[in-house]
């Protein structure tokens, strides 16, 4: 039987082997999409903690993200699987455990993109917060926090998909998901075939929607701080004006930051 | 509003001041007060500690030594049994709340529109209402000559306007101090005069505290009712205006004078 022959009864052994494919690959979405929202949170919550003046936050805030950063993800899914149920505290899916292990992994490597973004907001941002008076909440949640969200985009975009990729770890814990089923497709056809092939693809057409789905968000966001264009404007093809002209703030770099498109 | 307090009690009072970074000793031994509706000027070299005095006044340093009174009560530290013994944080707030700061990089919100950014801190940290607050907005724009620019994004505004803004932001508080730190070394040679005329109906026409710090002499001349020239961390001559301008009869007053009036 010559390649060409194979390849085509690979193609038909993939048709037959589609719904459990695509069922692994909406697996691995839920896990992905579940895992970075409780990701995120963890990461805002450690974030600021970390980030905070007061030693009673920022000692515990340091401690859990440099425990959860410095064991790996496949000992901490282990840890949830099957040390938990030990102390009493047994999870009854998978799914949950393969979310919290995920989430509180990458949630730590958030936390720390989360703090060096807040301190990257100028100091004069928080000297203004000073001024007014306005309380702790109150100022991260409407100055500092807006502002901070555009420059960390860049490093949660890139764990994102981290984070995807980690998920393929959790078929150890009994998930079939998309690798697990990559996995079987590979035992019908061959490494190459359902792995250089299927599986590369279906992971990175993924990973690309979501780093695109990410620039768009950071398009949004630095828009909102006045810098740069609408998402509309990039999506457009023929934009109207020069970019740069039509929105004084996007080129901060060429006027020292700090007077954009000049005085008057 | 605050409490009226007796009309003789110093706004501001600095009782022996100490300022350290680390081992370099910023001010030192600095005793001075300021009276109800007083504008005063703090000129000098700079590195003499001018701007580090307005940022103790903003809490924005820590004290170091010493203790600093506003309406005669202690704004960081009080005496107790004759130890230094920190404020609380409500104390402290009730005080910041009455002080206001424009800064020399204006410091706008980015994350919020010219009118957002006024009624911010008068809404949340007052408790004003929004239509209040909203009104005696559009009445500081239309005072400081941006009546049309409500809606605008701050990074959309020269540098100029930017500055009339931050300072129609600082007013919406009704601070009983207004402390102005070279609110005008950013701008543009050609609208600093615009910036400095509204500064001039602010003082012709409120009774607002200012504690000013500029290298605008003509400007000093015109609204402050005393001037302390500032070398090395202390008081080296303080008088009215006309006197320290017209007639200083320290060297190093005589010295620097003849430096910035000569670049004017």
């Amino acid at each position: 039987m010559d390649w060409l022959d194979q390849q085509q009864q690979y193609f038909e052994t993939l048709q037959n082997f589609g719904p459990r494919l695509w069922d692994g690959f909406v697996l691995t979405v839920q896990l992905t999409l579940v895992g970075a929202a409780l990701a995120f949170v963890i990461a805002v919550i450690l974030g600021l903690m970390a980030g905070s003046p007061n030693l009673w936050l920022r000692g515990p805030a340091r401690v859990i993200i440099e425990f959860f950063r410095g064991t790996s993800l496949l000992v901490q899914l282990f840890w949830v699987y099957y040390v938990l149920p030990l102390f009493g505290l047994t999870l009854e899916s998978s799914f949950t455990v393969g979310v919290i292990a995920l989430g509180v992994n990458y949630g730590a490597y958030g936390a720390e993109a989360v703090r060096a973004s807040l301190t990257s907001v100028s100091s004069g941002q928080w000297e203004a917060t000073v001024a007014l008076s306005m309380s702790w909440p109150h100022k991260i949640r409407r100055i500092i926090f807006p502002q901070a969200w555009a420059l960390m985009i860049p490093s949660l975009a890139n764990l994102l998909v981290h984070l995807l990729k980690g998920s393929a770890v959790v078929y150890i814990v009994g998930l079939n998901d998309f690798n697990f089923e990559l996995d079987q497709l590979r035992r019908v056809t061959d490494a190459w075939f359902a792995y250089a092939f299927i599986g590369l693809i279906a992971y990175f057409l993924f990973a690309l929607v979501l780093t695109q789905g990410m620039r768009l968000l950071e398009i949004r966001a630095k828009h909102r701080l006045g810098q740069g264009p609408t998402i509309r404007e990039i999506l457009s093809p023929a934009p109207k004006m020069p970019i740069a002209s039509a929105h004084p703030g996007s080129t901060p770099s060429l006027f020292g930051g700090k007077t954009p498109g000049g005085q008057g | 509003m605050p409490t009226p307090t007796d009309p003789e009690t110093p706004v501001i009072e600095f009782v022996d001041v100490e300022k350290r970074f680390g081992d370099n000793i910023v001010l030192k031994d600095l005793n001075f007060s300021v009276r109800r509706g007083e504008r005063v000027t703090l000129i000098g070299p700079s590195g003499s500690g001018k701007t580090t005095i307005l940022r103790l006044v903003m809490t924005l340093e820590e004290l170091t030594g010493g203790y600093i009174f506003v309406d005669g009560e202690p704004l960081t530290h009080r005496e107790k049994d004759g130890k230094r013994v920190p404020v609380s944080a409500k104390e402290q707030k009730q005080l910041r709340t009455r002080i206001g700061m424009v800064f020399q990089q204006f410091n706008l919100f980015p994350n919020m529109t010219v009118l957002e950014n006024i009624i911010e801190a008068p809404i949340h940290v007052l408790g004003q209402s929004k239509s209040e607050a909203t009104a005696k907005a559009h009445s500081l724009l239309e005072q400081v000559g941006l009546p049309d620019k409500a809606n605008e994004h701050p990074m959309s505004l020269s540098g100029g306007q930017q500055q009339r803004v931050a300072i129609a932001r600082a007013l919406a508080m009704d601070p009983e101090i207004l402390l102005l730190d070279e609110v005008t070394s950013a701008l543009d040679p050609e609208v600093v005069g615009d910036v400095l005329n509204i500064l001039r109906t602010v003082a012709d026409t409120t009774n607002v505290t200012m504690l000013i710090v500029t290298h605008e002499m003509s400007f000093a001349r015109d609204v402050s009712h005393k001037v302390m020239m500032f070398d090395g961390g202390r008081v080296v001559e303080e008088g009215a205006p006309e006197k320290i301008f017209s007639d200083p009869t320290h060297e190093r007053t005589k010295q620097f004078l003849s430096a910035v009036l000569r670049d004017a």
